[in-house]
């Protein structure tokens, strides 16, 4: 069993490096190894859930690299696994042989086994790890198209976003360590710190997970993160990358929940997000951009979820909503490769001429609505269920983000369900190299994920109520959680109903709001903009500064000081040289002046050495009587 | 077997330069590469005889000056023992990288080969004065290969290189005579001076010992403010000098505080630690925001340097706050700088490498210069965001357990540094991103042929990629499975620790 989980990470994360290190020459096969690929995970996921494996290998010193399946990464592998495989089906017709197809796959695959790592993780080192490989893929990913700059500067913002908050892992490691009580960073004992330590670690992890969830105020990566192939965006907005960090979240809630305030911080956040990325999505006028935003909205439950306490809830809602948000995103993508649209108006009469796809994004629309017997409706009860039993307000700001998601969810199928496209001269021309025209109709490797998804956001309903709740709650372990009580069901069921239908039959005119507060929302509540005033301007700035500090001080130092020394050197040449040489010089002319003295009294006249000698000896008798 | 290691490539470097210059032309880098790849046979098998918990292995020790204190001492332990390896990687690398250098092959050839002895030597020693020999000579070497062979400006750069480090090994060489001073009986012996402790409760004498030592080895590392000769020296360095430059002999800073400044003035650097761990983050921080307003690529990998030393630098600081407690969060950080100095090695020998091949297409650094060259050159551009994406710390590669250790091990220690520092990972993601973005992404753009010479842009050649996809497979499994070298470097961090603490 050990060796099978061994498999499940190992598999996706070798097929997807070889295939993308192969290129070219792999080209062909890509698509079908992809799949073969993904559906043996999917198989090996299916069976590590319920062997539930744990192993172990040695790392770093005392701290090891851990791999487990319990409960919750069992929900977890199987959707992740699960919804890689439909996305790839899809990708198989989407992705043409044109297109650079065995780097697509392969960082598809990598993608998903770093999900797949993350999922498993038992020790934070490992976490990290597979945490920043899948933001690295969804770089690679996002900026597929490489040629367009705008896609590129994407995938710089989504990584440098989602980087800047993964440093409080690195952080939450760090504090872990030096607490001692969570020595070896297992995430399970990462709840037994204490102190500021049990802080820091806290406020860590929440940093991380809110960013790689694009919880405020990170949502606006994600805006950006569209401009990836829709197959991407559907494996990224429903079962990897953005559902990272609510899965972690909802695996520490016991940390949040000790902390006394994690809790409280988290749950607000989800809810506050809920309502104001709703309203963001219900201002788009660009599909793929109103289920981003939906995303943002759709996740903020799932966070709620974990810091309410409720894990069952937030387990089903990320379930419910993985299926419900890949199908809608597939849907997307076939419609904007068929139609080369993705803006609401543009694709007016999409779902009338493409039936297939049309039923199933109604199925997706519906369920993202909450509206029943779809999925999304009985599970987000599940979470609002927990919320109401932790603070009644938090319940109504929720059920306020349920009715805004109808809202978004009635307004896009309102526009794909015209009979004819709006006409719109705001419709961009798309820069993108158009594939290849498709045939009208979907070819059958994107018929089948289709289907199977919209089987899957009917069927999981079930999941919601007892009996298959209770079994979830049994699985997952854990203090017995909240149950939603019937009106809750009925009443957030009727709101639903009751909203999706009136901006169904009154059309999206309804959405009159302020024009300054559609411009904000649309404008995903301005984060970007502040994020570049606030932090990338004044760090650019501050670079140039040191940069300049760098050349003109301190280089300049050093050049001085060298400059200085050959000037000293001249000095030393010009005037103590001199100095020097002057002595030496006078030195000698003194001696030999001294000389001339001395020759002056040998005249070689007699009388005159007489004289001398008279002077000298009357000198010396002085001398020596003055002595005595 | 030490000896050998360091004295083969000079002897075979005497060789070639015995060897009449009109000699076939491809026997002198046959000569080099398989110089370089016996080195490399040696090295491994030395790996393979060391034990890992075994303190100071394949030691070797000779009379030289007795008068003075001076013997020929050298050995091995699990600091040296990953640099040793490290280093015959990269010169194997550069022996290939240079297969067709066309400029003065034989002395060329010979030059490296005698800059591979002062490396080796300098790891292995365990003598004060054979360090500091070591420790000049590369200098030296090294001023040749910038003068020699490097671009336009190569001859001041050299120069300033030159006398910058030279002035710093001058500091050094005070402190090691205040070290031989201070002990009794006199010695240059590493092993005997670690053992006596010899300024232990003389703090004024061994603050000034450890200044002086100190400021040497920074010039060398280099840390800010001492950095400034770095730049300049890479600009115009060749790559495979800029390669080695970068992956060797920056460790040598680095290296000396681990094997001399911590073990034989402990108490000194107990009492001066926070110094240490200001300067690194300062490092940190400086050198990637500095990076960042480059818009010159090998400029901006210079910078890192400065970046990716400074983390060495913080960890190292962090293990001197004994006060702290926190015993396995410093060992971590002490492993993790060991671990730091060999990812560093091989990757930015990689990006050095690598931009040396963009320069010799299209005949400038300038980043804005190119743009979509993934079109052109497909596995370049793979292999320079490999390089990258292992640069800037990404998980997978080298640079991630280097990292992470360090700062996981220095957050106990001192938080508010490396609550700082850890910043620096996010500033080197966004010069890299940007600078790959730049260089490769979007449409085709490529610098004006150079004079007189229409330069078309070929991908990767066969001993380019010889050079730098070993380089880059070995940050993989460093960054995958890096128990191999841990094992090797833990023992040997735990017995700096122990000698820190006493």
């Amino acid at each position: 069993m050990s060796a099978l989980l061994w498999a499940l990470v190992a598999l996706p994360l070798t097929v997807g490096t070889l295939l993308a290190v192969a290129g070219r020459p792999a080209e062909r096969y890509a698509p079908g190894v992809a799949v073969g690929t993904a559906v043996a995970a999917l198989g090996i996921a299916v069976a590590v859930a319920f062997g539930h494996p744990r192993v172990e290998a040695p790392l770093l010193e005392g701290l090891p690299a851990g791999l487990a399946v319990d409960g919750l990464s069992g929900f977890m592998v199987v959707t992740v696994t699960a919804v890689t495989a439909a996305v790839l089906l899809f990708s198989v017709a989407d992705i043409g042989p044109g297109e650079a197809r065995a780097r697509f796959f392969g960082l598809m695959l990598l993608f998903g086994g770093a999900m797949l790592t993350t999922v498993t993780a038992t020790t934070l080192p490992v976490l990290l790890m597979a945490w920043e490989v899948m933001g690295a893929t969804s770089w690679a990913l996002i900026g597929y198209w490489w040629r367009d700059p705008e896609r590129g500067a994407a995938a710089d913002t989504a990584f440098l976003t989602t980087r800047a908050a993964d440093l409080g892992l690195y952080l939450a490691a760090g504090a872990a360590l030096a607490s001692g009580q969570a020595g070896s960073l297992a995430l399970d004992d990462l709840a037994d710190a204490t102190g500021a330590w049990s802080a820091v670690i806290t406020a860590g992890v929440i940093a991380a997970a809110f960013g790689k969830s694009a919880q405020l105020p990170f949502s606006f990566w994600l805006s950006r993160a569209m401009q990836g192939p829709s197959p991407v965006s559907a494996l990224l907005h429903s079962a990897t990358m953005v559902v990272a960090g609510a899965y972690l979240l909802l695996r520490l809630e016991p940390l949040l929940a000790q902390s006394g305030w994690g809790g409280q911080v988290v749950a607000w956040t989800g809810a506050v997000t809920a309502v104001l990325l709703g309203l963001v999505a219900v201002a788009q006028t660009d599909l793929k951009q109103l289920l981003a935003a939906s995303t943002c909205a759709q996740i903020g439950f799932m966070v709620l979820a974990a810091g309410a306490g409720a894990v069952t809830g937030g387990t089903l809602q990320l379930i419910a909503h993985a299926a419900a948000k890949s199908l809608a995103f597939l849907v997307a993508g076939a419609w904007l490769t068929s139609l080369g649209a993705k803006a609401l108006p543009a694709l007016g009469g999409a779902a009338r001429r493409h039936r297939t796809a049309g039923v199933t994004f109604t199925v997706a629309a519906l369920a993202l609505a909450g509206v029943p017997p779809l999925s999304l409706w009985a599970a987000k009860d599940v979470v609002l269920a927990g919320a109401l039993e932790d603070n009644a307000a938090l319940y109504v700001v929720g059920l306020a983000g349920a009715v805004i998601s109808a809202v978004y969810s009635a307004k896009a199928l309102w526009f794909v369900w015209q009979p004819v496209a709006v006409s719109d001269d705001r419709e961009q021309p798309q820069p993108q190299p158009q594939p290849q025209p498709q045939p009208q109709s979907l070819p059958n490797a994107a018929r089948l994920p289709l289907a199977t998804l919209a089987v899957a956001c009917v069927a999981l309903t079930v999941t919601s109520f007892p009996p298959a709740r209770n079994a979830v709650e049994r699985v997952l372990g854990g203090a017995p959680q909240p149950a939603p009580h019937t009106w809750e069901f009925a009443l957030s069921g009727a709101l639903a109903v009751a909203v999706s239908a009136a901006v169904w039959i009154r059309g999206p005119q309804l959405l009159a709001l302020p024009g300054r507060i559609t411009a904000l929302a649309s404008d995903w509540l301005g984060l970007e903009t502040a994020a570049r005033t606030l932090l990338v301007h004044p760090v650019l700035r501050l670079a140039d500064a040191l940069a300049v500090f760098d050349d003109r001080v301190l280089d300049r130092a050093a050049e001085g000081t060298a400059r200085g020394s050959v000037r000293l050197a001249r000095w030393t040449n010009a005037q103590a040289e001199r100095l020097v040489d002057g002595t030496v010089e006078s030195v000698a002319g003194g001696a030999r002046a001294l000389g001339r003295w001395a020759r002056r009294p040998q005249t070689g006249q007699l009388h005159q050495y007489l004289a001398q000698a008279v002077a000298a000896f009357t000198v010396l008798a002085v001398v020596l009587v003055l002595v005595r | 077997m030490l000896t050998a290691i360091v004295l083969l490539p000079t002897a075979v470097a005497a060789l070639l330069l015995c060897l009449p210059r009109s000699a076939p032309r491809p026997l002198f880098p046959t000569a080099w590469v398989a110089t370089t790849a016996a080195e490399l046979a040696l090295t491994v098998m030395v790996w393979a005889g060391y034990r890992a918990d075994g303190g100071i292995q394949y030691e070797t020790r000779a009379r030289w000056i007795p008068s003075a204190g001076i013997s020929y001492h050298v050995g091995v332990d699990g600091l040296s023992l990953p640099l040793v390896a490290v280093t015959c990687v990269l010169f194997l690398a550069c022996a290939l990288y240079a297969w067709r250098e066309t400029r003065r092959v034989r002395e060329f050839a010979a030059l490296f080969l005698f800059l591979q002895t002062t490396c080796l030597g300098l790891f292995v020693a365990l003598d004060l004065i054979l360090f500091f020999v070591f420790f000049d000579l590369s200098i030296v070497a090294m001023y040749f290969v910038i003068a020699g062979w490097g671009h336009k400006g190569a001859a001041r750069a050299a120069l300033k290189f030159f006398l910058y480090t030279f002035i710093g090994s001058l500091a050094l060489l005070l402190g090691f005579i205040g070290l031989y001073l201070a002990a009794d009986p006199h010695t240059f012996d590493i092993v005997e001076l670690t053992t006596a402790n010899p300024l232990a409760g003389r703090s004024a004498y061994g603050a000034l010992v450890l200044l002086a030592i100190a400021v040497g080895l920074a010039v060398k590392t280099p840390t800010v403010p001492f950095h400034t000769w770095l730049p300049p020296a890479h600009t115009d360095a060749p790559a495979a000098g800029s390669a080695i430059l970068a992956g060797v002999l920056l460790k040598m800073g680095t290296y000396g505080f681990l094997r001399i400044a911590i073990p034989v003035l402990p108490d000194a650097w107990r009492d001066h630690a926070l110094v240490f761990v200001v300067v690194g983050v300062v490092s940190v921080l400086y050198g990637a925001l500095v990076a960042l307003a480059q818009t010159d690529f090998k400029r901006m990998v210079a910078y890192t340097s400065v970046n990716h030393m400074g983390y060495i630098v913080l960890a190292i600081g962090a293990a001197g706050a004994v006060g702290a407690g926190q015993e396995e969060a410093r060992r971590l950080a002490v492993t993790g700088s060991v671990f730091q100095m060999v990812s560093h090695g091989l990757l930015t020998g990689a990006l050095f490498l690598l931009s040396g091949v963009l320069y010799e297409r299209g005949r400038t650094y300038e980043m804005s210069a190119y743009s979509g060259v993934a079109g052109r050159a497909p596995v370049f551009a793979a292999l320079t965001g490999v390089a990258a994406f292992a640069s800037l710390g990404l998980p997978g590669f080298s640079g991630f357990i280097a990292e992470f250790q360090i700062l996981t091990g220095s957050l106990g220690p001192e938080p508010v540094a490396t609550g700082l520092a850890v910043l620096g990972i996010l500033l080197t993601a966004g010069l890299f991103l940007r600078a790959l973005q730049q260089i490769f992404l979007g449409p085709l753009r490529l610098p004006a042929a150079a004079p007189g010479a229409d330069r078309p842009f070929p991908d990767i050649r066969r001993h380019e990629g010889l050079a730098i996809v070993p380089l880059l497979a070995l940050g993989v499994v460093l960054g995958l499975a890096p128990r191999f070298v841990l094992d090797v470097i833990e023992p040997a961090s735990r017995t700096v620790l122990e000698l820190l603490a006493r």
